[in-house]
C-alpha cells in the first residue's frame, strides 16, 4: 500500500473504492508511523487510537455495504490539543489542562467525523496557543520537518508537523493571529485563517475571543477547499458563527485566475523582510501575473501599528478568557488552606512564562486607569487596520503578502526577546484584527532548503477567491502533490 | 512609563496570580518594554474612530439560537473534570468560619 506521506484526501477515495487499502490499514499506519518517530518530531501529545479504529471500521463497513462514503471517509486527521474531542484528553499544551478529558466534541470535530474523517491524535502547539514557535508547549517542543533543528513555527506547529512530516494529509489548527499560516509557512504545507465566523468556535479553547479561528491544512489546496468545506457553517453553539451559506469551494475550485486583480501592499516588503524571502514571493507574484492576474501597487497605510493594536486586544481577551483556570472546576489545584491562596498557587503552578506574559500585560491594560489609553486605543486603531483593508478590496480582488519576514528559525534563537517575537508577527496579524480570510501556500525553499509560504488574503467571505489563487498557484509549480 | 516591581505584584494579585520575586522583576521588565513599544499608537489621531469591539459582517449579526430546553451536561459529567469534588458539588477551601 501506499505511503499516508504520499496520498490526498482524494486519492485516499480513489484508493478505498478501489480496494487497494482499508480505511482500518491506513488508519494502522498512520498511527504506526506518527507514533514511532514522535520521540524525536514531538508532533503528538496524544494519540487517539481507539477511537481511530473505529471510525475506521466505521468507513470500511460501509464501504463492504456500497453505502455512499463521507467527503472525508478514511482520511487520517490529526486535531490541535485547543480543540475538544469528547472522552480524550485536551491539554492546550499546559499543565493547568495536563489531565483534562474533554467532556464533549467540538462542532469542528463532529463535522470531520461524520464526513469519515479519521483523528489519529492530538498535536503540540504552544501553551494555549500564545506563541510563533511552538517552544511555549509545557511538554516538549515540536521539530521542523525540514530541518529538525528549526521550529516548525507557532502556534499550531504540531498541526503544520504533522501534515509536512508526512503523518497525515490533513490537520486542524487555530489562528489567532498567524498561528495556522505562520507555521504552514514554515512547514511547507497550506494552512487556512477563514474569515471570522466562518468555522464554528465551539469547542475551541477560548484564547483570544474576537480574534479566534479553527483552520485547516493540508499539502494542497484542493484538500485544503474539501476540509474547510466540511467544517465551515453556522451553529447554533456560537452564536458569532456566521449564517452566511457556504460555498461548494471544492465544486468551485478553478484555475482560471485571468483578470483577477492582486494588491501588492508596499508597507508588506520594506525593512525586516529578508531578501531571499522577498525574492521568493516576488517570484510567486510573478508567476501569478503569468496566469493573467492583474498586479495593483496598493498601501495599508496603518500595518505599522497592527502589531502594537493586537497585543493589547489578544492579551486583553486572553486575561479574561484564561481567569476560569481557577482550579475549581477543572484544571490543575494546589492544595492550599485558603481560597485565595488555592487560586494563586494553583494559577501560578498551572501556566508557563509566555502564558502569565499575556495574562499580566492584559490584566494591566484592563485595569482602572488604563483601559482608555490602552484597549480602548488599541480597538480604535483595530477599525483603522480594518478600514485600510476595506478600501483596498474596493478595488482588488485579493492581497498578496509575505507570511513572514523569514523562513523557519532555530530552537531557542528568539526564545530570550519577548517583543522581537511579537515582531514576526507582522504580516499575518494585520488579516487577523480585520477578520478577512487568509492562506500560506508554499512559494519554494530557500538555498538553505527552508520553506517558504505565498499569503494571499481575501475580503471577508471570499475564501473562493483565495482558494482558486492558491489552486492556480500552486498548479505552476509543478513539483508538488498539488497535482492530483 | 516605569513599571515598579509593587505594581506587577498588584496585577498579578488582580489576575490572582503568585508570582516570586524573580519573575516579578522579569514582567516589570518586559511590562516596560512593550508598554513603550505600544505608546507609538498615539502618534495615531483617533478622534471620532468608532473601537472595534467584535467582527460583525452583514449576515452574521450574532444570531440567537431559539430559547428552547434542550440537553446538556449531567452533573456526573460536569463534576467529572473537577479536581476535587463532592455531595454533588465542586469543593473549595473552607470560606465561612463556623
Amino acid at each position: 500500500m501506499p505511503s499516508v506521506g504520499d496520498l490526498t484526501a482524494g486519492n485516499i477515495r480513489s484508493g478505498l473504492l478501489a480496494g487497494d487499502f482499508s480505511a482500518t490499514e491506513l488508519a494502522r499506519e498512520a498511527l504506526a508511523k506518527a507514533r514511532a518517530e514522535n520521540d524525536r518530531t514531538g508532533v503528538f501529545l496524544s494519540f487517539t487510537e481507539e477511537r481511530a479504529l473505529n471510525a475506521a471500521l466505521r468507513v470500511d463497513r460501509s464501504l463492504a455495504a456500497g453505502e455512499p462514503l463521507g467527503p472525508l471517509a478514511g482520511v487520517p486527521i490529526a486535531v490541535k490539543d485547543v480543540i475538544m474531542t469528547k472522552g480524550e484528553r485536551t491539554t492546550c499544551a499546559s499543565r493547568a489542562l495536563q489531565d483534562f478529558v474533554s467532556p464533549y466534541d467540538a462542532t469542528a470535530v463532529q463535522a470531520i467525523e461524520r464526513s469519515g474523517a479519521v483523528v489519529i491524535g492530538k498535536t503540540n502547539c504552544d501553551e494555549f496557543a500564545m506563541g510563533s514557535s511552538n517552544e511555549n508547549s509545557a511538554f516538549f517542543p515540536v521539530r521542523n520537518p525540514a530541518d529538525p533543528t528549526r521550529v516548525p513555527g507557532g502556534s499550531s506547529g504540531g498541526s503544520a508537523a504533522a501534515v509536512g512530516g508526512g503523518y497525515v494529509p490533513l490537520s486542524l489548527g487555530s489562528d489567532t493571529g498567524g498561528s495556522i499560516r505562520q507555521p504552514a509557512s514554515f512547514c511547507g504545507v497550506v494552512g487556512v485563517m477563514p474569515t471570522y465566523g466562518r468555522v464554528s468556535r465551539y469547542g475551541l479553547v477560548a484564547f483570544a475571543s474576537s480574534l479566534d479561528h479553527i483552520g485547516p491544512f493540508a499539502r494542497t489546496v484542493r484538500d485544503t477547499a474539501l476540509l474547510l468545506g466540511t467544517i465551515a457553517g453556522s451553529d447554533p453553539m456560537d452564536s458569532t458563527a456566521a449564517t452566511a451559506p457556504v460555498p461548494d469551494y471544492s465544486g468551485g475550485l478553478t484555475a482560471d485566475v485571468r483578470g483577477l486583480r492582486l494588491g501588492i501592499p508596499r508597507e508588506y516588503f520594506g525593512e525586516g523582510l529578508e531578501p531571499e524571502v522577498g525574492n521568493l514571493v516576488q517570484a510567486g507574484i510573478d508567476s501569478l501575473v503569468g496566469l493573467g492576474c492583474e498586479p495593483v501597487t496598493i498601501s495599508l497605510p496603518h500595518t505599522r501599528y497592527a502589531i502594537a493594536s493586537y497585543y493589547l486586544i489578544c492579551t486583553a481577551e486572553a486575561s479574561s478568557n484564561l481567569a476560569r483556570y481557577d482550579g475549581v472546576r477543572y484544571s490543575r489545584r494546589a492544595d492550599r488552606a485558603a481560597l485565595r491562596d488555592m487560586y494563586r498557587d494553583s494559577r501560578a503552578e498551572s501556566f508557563g512564562p509566555e502564558v502569565k506574559r499575556r495574562i499580566i500585560l492584559g490584566t494591566y491594560v484592563l485595569s482602572s486607569g488604563y483601559y482608555d489609553a490602552y484597549y480602548k486605543k488599541a480597538q480604535e486603531v483595530r477599525a483603522l487596520v480594518a478600514g485600510d483593508f476595506s478600501r483596498a478590496f474596493e478595488d482588488v480582488d485579493a492581497i498578496i503578502t509575505p507570511v513572514s519576514p523569514f523562513p523557519a528559525f532555530r530552537l531557542g534563537e528568539k526564545t530570550s526577546d519577548p517583543l522581537q517575537m511579537y515582531l514576526s508577527d507582522i504580516y499575518t496579524i494585520t488579516g487577523s484584527l480585520a477578520g478577512i480570510a487568509g492562506m500560506s501556500v508554499p512559494c519554494g525553499q530557500t538555498a538553505a532548503g527552508l520553506p517558504v509560504g505565498l499569503q494571499i488574503l481575501a475580503n471577508h467571505f471570499h475564501e473562493q477567491t483565495m482558494l482558486n489563487l492558491g489552486h492556480a498557484f500552486e498548479l505552476t509549480r509543478g513539483d508538488g502533490p498539488g497535482q492530483t | 512609563m516605569k513599571i515598579t516591581p509593587d505594581e506587577v505584584r498588584h496585577i498579578a494579585a488582580l489576575a490572582n496570580l503568585r508570582l516570586s520575586d524573580e519573575d516579578t522583576a522579569l514582567y516589570a521588565r518586559d511590562l516596560e518594554q512593550i508598554l513603550a513599544y505600544v505608546d507609538q499608537l498615539n502618534e495615531l489621531d483617533t478622534t471620532g474612530v468608532e473601537p472595534m469591539a467584535q467582527v460583525l459582517h452583514e449576515g452574521n449579526a450574532a444570531p440567537l439560537r431559539a430559547d428552547a430546553p434542550g440537553a446538556s451536561f449531567d452533573q456526573e459529567t460536569a463534576l467529572r473534570c473537577a479536581p476535587l469534588q463532592g455531595a454533588g458539588h465542586f469543593k473549595v477551601p473552607r470560606v465561612i468560619e463556623r
